[in-house]
Protein backbone atom coordinates (compact mmCIF):
# COMPACT_ATOMS: atom_id res chain seq x y z
CA UNK A 1 0.00 0.00 0.00
CA UNK A 2 2.59 2.61 0.58
CA UNK A 3 4.95 1.37 -2.01
CA UNK A 4 2.45 2.53 -4.14
CA UNK A 5 1.87 6.06 -2.43
CA UNK A 6 5.29 6.74 -2.53
CA UNK A 7 5.51 5.97 -6.01
CA UNK A 8 2.61 8.35 -6.68
CA UNK A 9 4.47 11.07 -4.76
CA UNK A 10 7.65 10.43 -6.54
CA UNK A 11 6.32 10.71 -9.76
CA UNK A 12 4.37 14.08 -8.29
CA UNK A 13 6.74 15.43 -6.72
CA UNK A 14 10.09 14.40 -8.24
CA UNK A 15 12.61 17.18 -7.44
CA UNK A 16 10.85 17.22 -3.71
CA UNK A 17 11.70 13.00 -2.51
CA UNK A 18 15.20 12.79 -1.58
CA UNK A 19 15.74 9.69 -0.39
CA UNK A 20 13.10 6.97 1.14
CA UNK A 21 14.14 4.65 3.86
CA UNK A 22 12.36 1.65 5.32
CA UNK A 23 13.24 -0.14 8.81
CA UNK A 24 11.31 -2.55 10.96
CA UNK A 25 7.95 -1.56 8.55
CA UNK A 26 8.60 1.68 8.89
CA UNK A 27 8.69 4.15 5.61
CA UNK A 28 10.68 7.04 6.25
CA UNK A 29 10.54 9.90 3.51
CA UNK A 30 13.35 12.62 3.38
CA UNK A 31 11.68 15.58 2.00
CA UNK A 32 13.20 19.13 0.45
CA UNK A 33 12.10 21.51 3.07
CA UNK A 34 10.51 24.28 0.77
CA UNK A 35 8.48 21.70 -0.90
CA UNK A 36 6.85 20.63 2.47
CA UNK A 37 3.71 21.78 2.20
CA UNK A 38 2.54 20.23 -0.91
CA UNK A 39 3.82 17.20 -0.26
CA UNK A 40 2.05 17.15 3.09
CA UNK A 41 -1.23 18.79 1.08
CA UNK A 42 -1.14 15.81 -1.45
CA UNK A 43 -0.52 13.23 1.59
CA UNK A 44 -3.71 14.40 3.25
CA UNK A 45 -5.72 14.90 0.12
CA UNK A 46 -4.72 11.61 -1.85
CA UNK A 47 -7.62 9.03 -1.29
CA UNK A 48 -5.24 6.44 -1.24
CA UNK A 49 -3.23 8.08 1.47
CA UNK A 50 -5.26 9.99 3.01
CA UNK A 51 -3.22 10.81 6.37
CA UNK A 52 -5.34 13.00 7.63
CA UNK A 53 -3.96 13.06 11.22
CA UNK A 54 -0.59 14.46 12.42
CA UNK A 55 0.11 12.59 15.27
CA UNK A 56 3.63 14.94 16.13
CA UNK A 57 6.29 17.03 14.26
CA UNK A 58 9.47 17.10 16.33
CA UNK A 59 12.77 17.92 15.95
CA UNK A 60 16.19 16.09 16.02
CA UNK A 61 19.68 18.14 16.42
CA UNK A 62 22.84 16.34 14.94
CA UNK A 63 25.30 18.97 15.33
CA UNK A 64 27.01 19.09 11.77
CA UNK A 65 27.86 21.81 10.18
CA UNK A 66 25.88 21.64 7.57
CA UNK A 67 22.00 20.33 8.01
CA UNK A 68 22.07 20.29 11.41
CA UNK A 69 18.63 20.28 12.64
CA UNK A 70 15.79 17.63 11.15
CA UNK A 71 12.16 18.42 11.77
CA UNK A 72 10.50 14.91 11.53
CA UNK A 73 6.62 14.87 11.08
CA UNK A 74 4.83 11.56 11.78
CA UNK A 75 1.47 11.12 9.99
CA UNK A 76 -1.30 8.70 10.48
CA UNK A 77 -4.30 8.19 8.32
CA UNK A 78 -7.35 7.00 10.54
CA UNK A 79 -9.39 5.18 7.42
CA UNK A 80 -6.61 3.18 5.53
CA UNK A 81 -4.32 2.73 9.40
CA UNK A 82 -1.55 3.47 7.87
CA UNK A 83 2.03 5.29 9.03
CA UNK A 84 4.43 7.66 7.25
CA UNK A 85 7.29 9.28 8.56
CA UNK A 86 8.91 12.35 6.76
CA UNK A 87 12.12 14.04 7.69
CA UNK A 88 13.19 17.56 6.48
CA UNK A 89 16.46 19.23 6.98
CA UNK A 90 17.29 22.41 8.19
CA UNK A 91 20.48 24.28 8.44
CA UNK A 92 22.22 26.11 11.08
CA UNK A 93 22.15 29.45 9.14
CA UNK A 94 18.97 30.01 8.49
CA UNK A 95 16.78 27.86 11.24
CA UNK A 96 13.64 28.40 9.32
CA UNK A 97 11.23 25.95 8.20
CA UNK A 98 7.70 25.69 6.52
CA UNK A 99 4.77 25.60 8.50
CA UNK A 100 2.42 22.42 7.70
CA UNK A 101 -0.43 24.46 10.40
CA UNK A 102 -2.40 25.17 7.16
CA UNK A 103 -3.00 21.20 6.21
CA UNK A 104 -3.03 20.02 9.97
CA UNK A 105 -4.10 22.49 12.58
CA UNK A 106 -3.37 20.23 15.10
CA UNK A 107 0.24 20.77 13.80
CA UNK A 108 0.39 24.06 15.64
CA UNK A 109 1.30 23.13 19.34
CA UNK A 110 4.01 20.48 18.10
CA UNK A 111 5.74 22.60 16.41
CA UNK A 112 5.96 25.62 18.72
CA UNK A 113 7.51 23.08 20.96
CA UNK A 114 9.83 22.25 18.38
CA UNK A 115 10.39 25.82 18.32
CA UNK A 116 11.33 26.18 21.83
CA UNK A 117 13.19 23.19 22.27
CA UNK A 118 15.71 23.45 19.08
CA UNK A 119 14.83 27.26 17.82
CA UNK A 120 13.62 25.99 14.18
CA UNK A 121 11.40 29.14 13.57
CA UNK A 122 8.29 27.34 11.34
CA UNK A 123 7.16 30.45 8.61
CA UNK A 124 3.68 30.57 8.71
CA UNK A 125 2.52 29.65 11.95
CA UNK A 126 -0.23 31.70 13.51
CA UNK A 127 1.15 32.13 17.00
CA UNK A 128 4.77 31.05 18.04
CA UNK A 129 5.33 31.33 21.08
CA UNK A 130 7.25 29.23 23.62
CA UNK A 131 5.80 25.71 24.70
CA UNK A 132 7.59 24.72 27.74
CA UNK A 133 9.94 27.19 28.94
CA UNK A 134 9.74 31.02 30.18
CA UNK A 135 8.55 33.20 27.89
CA UNK A 136 11.96 35.35 28.23
CA UNK A 137 14.40 32.29 28.00
CA UNK A 138 17.06 33.12 25.93
CA UNK A 139 18.38 29.32 24.91
CA UNK A 140 16.76 26.25 23.19
CA UNK A 141 17.28 23.39 25.71
CA UNK A 142 17.46 20.20 23.18
CA UNK A 143 19.92 21.80 21.02
CA UNK A 144 23.27 19.80 21.89
CA UNK A 145 25.34 22.34 22.90
CA UNK A 146 23.36 23.59 25.60
CA UNK A 147 24.50 21.82 28.88
CA UNK A 148 22.09 19.33 31.11
CA UNK A 149 22.61 21.18 33.95
CA UNK A 150 21.19 24.77 32.08
CA UNK A 151 23.10 28.38 31.94
CA UNK A 152 23.43 29.26 35.76
CA UNK A 153 20.91 32.56 36.23
CA UNK A 154 18.73 32.12 33.01
CA UNK A 155 15.69 31.32 35.14
CA UNK A 156 15.52 33.92 37.91
CA UNK A 157 14.20 32.13 41.20
CA UNK A 158 12.04 33.78 43.63
CA UNK A 159 14.48 35.56 46.74
CA UNK A 160 14.40 33.40 49.71
CA UNK B 1 5.68 33.85 67.88
CA UNK B 2 1.95 35.28 67.67
CA UNK B 3 -0.05 38.17 69.28
CA UNK B 4 1.03 37.19 72.61
CA UNK B 5 4.77 38.34 72.39
CA UNK B 6 3.62 41.95 72.65
CA UNK B 7 3.67 42.08 76.27
CA UNK B 8 6.83 40.49 76.58
CA UNK B 9 8.25 37.81 78.10
CA UNK B 10 6.99 37.08 81.93
CA UNK B 11 6.28 33.88 84.15
CA UNK B 12 2.38 34.69 83.09
CA UNK B 13 3.04 34.85 79.06
CA UNK B 14 5.62 31.99 78.82
CA UNK B 15 3.00 29.56 80.42
CA UNK B 16 0.49 31.13 77.67
CA UNK B 17 3.39 30.45 75.14
CA UNK B 18 3.58 27.03 75.97
CA UNK B 19 -0.53 26.60 75.81
CA UNK B 20 -0.45 28.45 72.62
CA UNK B 21 2.28 26.11 71.31
CA UNK B 22 0.49 23.16 72.30
CA UNK B 23 -2.81 23.94 71.02
CA UNK B 24 -1.06 25.10 68.04
CA UNK B 25 0.91 21.94 67.49
CA UNK B 26 -2.64 20.05 67.53
CA UNK B 27 -4.23 22.03 64.65
CA UNK B 28 -1.49 22.12 61.84
CA UNK B 29 -3.65 22.84 58.96
CA UNK B 30 -1.70 21.90 55.89
CA UNK B 31 -2.12 23.63 52.57
CA UNK B 32 -1.44 20.40 50.01
CA UNK B 33 0.52 21.28 47.07
CA UNK B 34 0.66 17.95 45.66
CA UNK B 35 2.07 18.85 42.01
CA UNK B 36 3.49 15.55 40.94
CA UNK B 37 3.00 12.13 42.22
CA UNK B 38 3.98 12.26 45.74
CA UNK B 39 0.43 14.12 46.13
CA UNK B 40 -1.31 10.41 45.77
CA UNK B 41 0.82 9.43 49.33
CA UNK B 42 -0.41 12.64 50.34
CA UNK B 43 -3.24 11.81 49.89
CA UNK B 44 -3.21 8.34 51.11
CA UNK B 45 -1.94 10.31 54.31
CA UNK B 46 -5.24 11.94 54.86
CA UNK B 47 -7.17 8.93 54.54
CA UNK B 48 -8.11 6.50 56.69
CA UNK B 49 -5.91 3.86 56.44
CA UNK B 50 -2.89 6.24 58.25
CA UNK B 51 -5.78 8.76 59.27
CA UNK B 52 -3.50 12.20 59.94
CA UNK B 53 -6.72 13.32 62.05
CA UNK B 54 -5.17 11.62 65.08
CA UNK B 55 -2.59 14.57 65.05
CA UNK B 56 -5.42 17.08 64.44
CA UNK B 57 -3.98 17.73 60.60
CA UNK B 58 -6.95 16.32 58.70
CA UNK B 59 -8.17 19.88 57.54
CA UNK B 60 -6.43 20.50 54.34
CA UNK B 61 -7.09 24.33 53.50
CA UNK B 62 -6.76 25.12 49.98
CA UNK B 63 -6.10 28.61 50.44
CA UNK B 64 -2.77 29.68 51.80
CA UNK B 65 -4.44 31.83 54.18
CA UNK B 66 -5.93 29.38 56.02
CA UNK B 67 -2.79 27.28 56.91
CA UNK B 68 0.00 26.99 58.78
CA UNK B 69 2.27 24.12 57.11
CA UNK B 70 3.43 24.52 53.56
CA UNK B 71 3.05 20.88 52.04
CA UNK B 72 5.01 20.75 48.90
CA UNK B 73 4.55 17.41 47.44
CA UNK B 74 6.23 16.71 44.26
CA UNK B 75 8.95 17.89 41.38
CA UNK B 76 9.43 21.71 41.57
CA UNK B 77 10.10 23.44 38.13
CA UNK B 78 11.39 26.74 37.46
CA UNK B 79 8.41 27.87 35.83
CA UNK B 80 6.58 26.58 39.73
CA UNK B 81 8.70 28.23 41.86
CA UNK B 82 7.34 31.43 41.58
CA UNK B 83 3.79 30.15 42.06
CA UNK B 84 5.18 28.06 44.97
CA UNK B 85 7.11 31.35 47.10
CA UNK B 86 3.43 33.28 46.43
CA UNK B 87 1.25 30.63 47.93
CA UNK B 88 3.97 30.48 50.83
CA UNK B 89 4.22 34.31 51.04
CA UNK B 90 0.12 34.30 50.98
CA UNK B 91 -0.13 32.06 54.41
CA UNK B 92 -0.06 33.83 57.89
CA UNK B 93 2.86 33.72 60.31
CA UNK B 94 4.00 31.54 61.91
CA UNK B 95 4.11 29.01 59.20
CA UNK B 96 6.04 25.82 58.55
CA UNK B 97 7.50 24.00 55.59
CA UNK B 98 7.67 20.13 54.47
CA UNK B 99 9.56 19.04 51.72
CA UNK B 100 8.29 15.93 50.75
CA UNK B 101 9.93 13.13 48.36
CA UNK B 102 13.38 13.29 46.69
CA UNK B 103 12.28 15.53 43.79
CA UNK B 104 11.32 18.58 46.34
CA UNK B 105 14.32 18.52 48.48
CA UNK B 106 16.97 17.73 45.49
CA UNK B 107 15.95 17.70 42.40
CA UNK B 108 16.10 13.38 43.07
CA UNK B 109 16.45 12.00 39.81
CA UNK B 110 15.23 15.16 37.62
CA UNK B 111 19.02 16.22 37.07
CA UNK B 112 18.03 18.79 34.03
CA UNK B 113 18.21 22.27 33.61
CA UNK B 114 13.93 22.54 34.12
CA UNK B 115 14.12 21.24 37.86
CA UNK B 116 15.05 23.47 40.90
CA UNK B 117 17.54 21.14 42.72
CA UNK B 118 15.78 21.62 46.25
CA UNK B 119 13.30 23.84 47.28
CA UNK B 120 15.64 25.39 50.23
CA UNK B 121 17.27 27.50 47.45
CA UNK B 122 13.77 29.61 47.38
CA UNK B 123 11.84 28.71 50.68
CA UNK B 124 13.30 27.98 54.09
CA UNK B 125 12.22 24.41 54.97
CA UNK B 126 11.73 22.87 58.51
CA UNK B 127 11.65 19.33 57.59
CA UNK B 128 12.43 17.28 54.84
CA UNK B 129 11.44 13.61 53.95
CA UNK B 130 13.06 10.91 51.81
CA UNK B 131 11.41 8.80 49.90
CA UNK B 132 10.38 8.53 45.81
CA UNK B 133 8.07 8.08 46.96
CA UNK B 134 8.08 8.48 50.47
CA UNK B 135 5.70 6.54 52.63
CA UNK B 136 2.43 7.63 54.30
CA UNK B 137 4.42 6.97 57.24
CA UNK B 138 7.36 9.11 56.77
CA UNK B 139 5.21 11.87 56.18
CA UNK B 140 3.29 11.12 59.58
CA UNK B 141 6.95 11.03 61.22
CA UNK B 142 8.07 14.31 59.40
CA UNK B 143 4.59 16.03 60.85
CA UNK B 144 5.48 14.77 64.58
CA UNK B 145 8.73 16.85 63.93
CA UNK B 146 6.63 19.61 62.85
CA UNK B 147 5.01 19.43 65.60
CA UNK B 148 8.15 19.03 68.40
CA UNK B 149 9.15 22.32 66.75
CA UNK B 150 6.11 24.03 67.32
CA UNK B 151 5.95 23.04 70.91
CA UNK B 152 9.75 24.53 70.92
CA UNK B 153 8.32 27.29 69.38
CA UNK B 154 10.77 27.53 67.01
CA UNK B 155 9.45 29.15 63.12
CA UNK B 156 11.73 29.49 60.45
CA UNK B 157 9.35 32.47 59.57
CA UNK B 158 8.42 34.24 63.05
CA UNK B 159 7.48 37.96 62.18
CA UNK B 160 10.90 38.49 63.67
CA UNK B 161 12.59 37.57 60.71
CA UNK B 162 10.58 39.46 58.65
CA UNK B 163 11.21 42.67 60.25
CA UNK B 164 14.71 41.93 60.35
CA UNK B 165 14.60 41.10 56.95
CA UNK B 166 12.61 44.38 56.01
CA UNK B 167 15.71 45.94 58.10
CA UNK B 168 17.80 44.06 56.05
CA UNK B 169 16.53 45.96 52.73
CA UNK B 170 16.35 49.62 53.79
CA UNK B 171 20.36 49.23 55.14
CA UNK B 172 20.72 47.80 51.49
CA UNK B 173 18.90 50.74 50.08
CA UNK B 174 20.32 53.38 51.91
CA UNK B 175 24.06 51.62 50.76
CA UNK B 176 23.05 52.17 47.24
CA UNK B 177 21.48 55.40 47.68
CA UNK B 178 24.76 56.55 48.86
CA UNK B 179 26.51 54.92 45.63
CA UNK B 180 24.40 56.16 43.19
Amino acid sequence: MLTTIIESLRTRFPQSVLEVNEFRGETTVRVRKDDIVPVCTFLRDDPAASFDYCSDVCGADAYTPEERFQVIYNLYSMTHRHRIRLKVSVDESHPHCPSVTAVWPGAEWPERETYDMFGVVFDGHPDLRRMYMPEDFAYHPLRKDFPMMGIPDSIPLPRK
Amino acid sequence: MGLEHAFGDSALTTTIDSAINWCRKNSVWPMPLGISCCGIEMMAFAMPKFDVARFGSEVFRFSPRQSDLLLVAGTTTYKMATVVRKIYDQMPDPKWVIAMGACTSSGGMYRTYSVVQGIDQFLPVDVYVAGCPPRPDNLLHALMMIQEKIQRGESRSTPMTVAAERLEQQQLLQIQGVNN
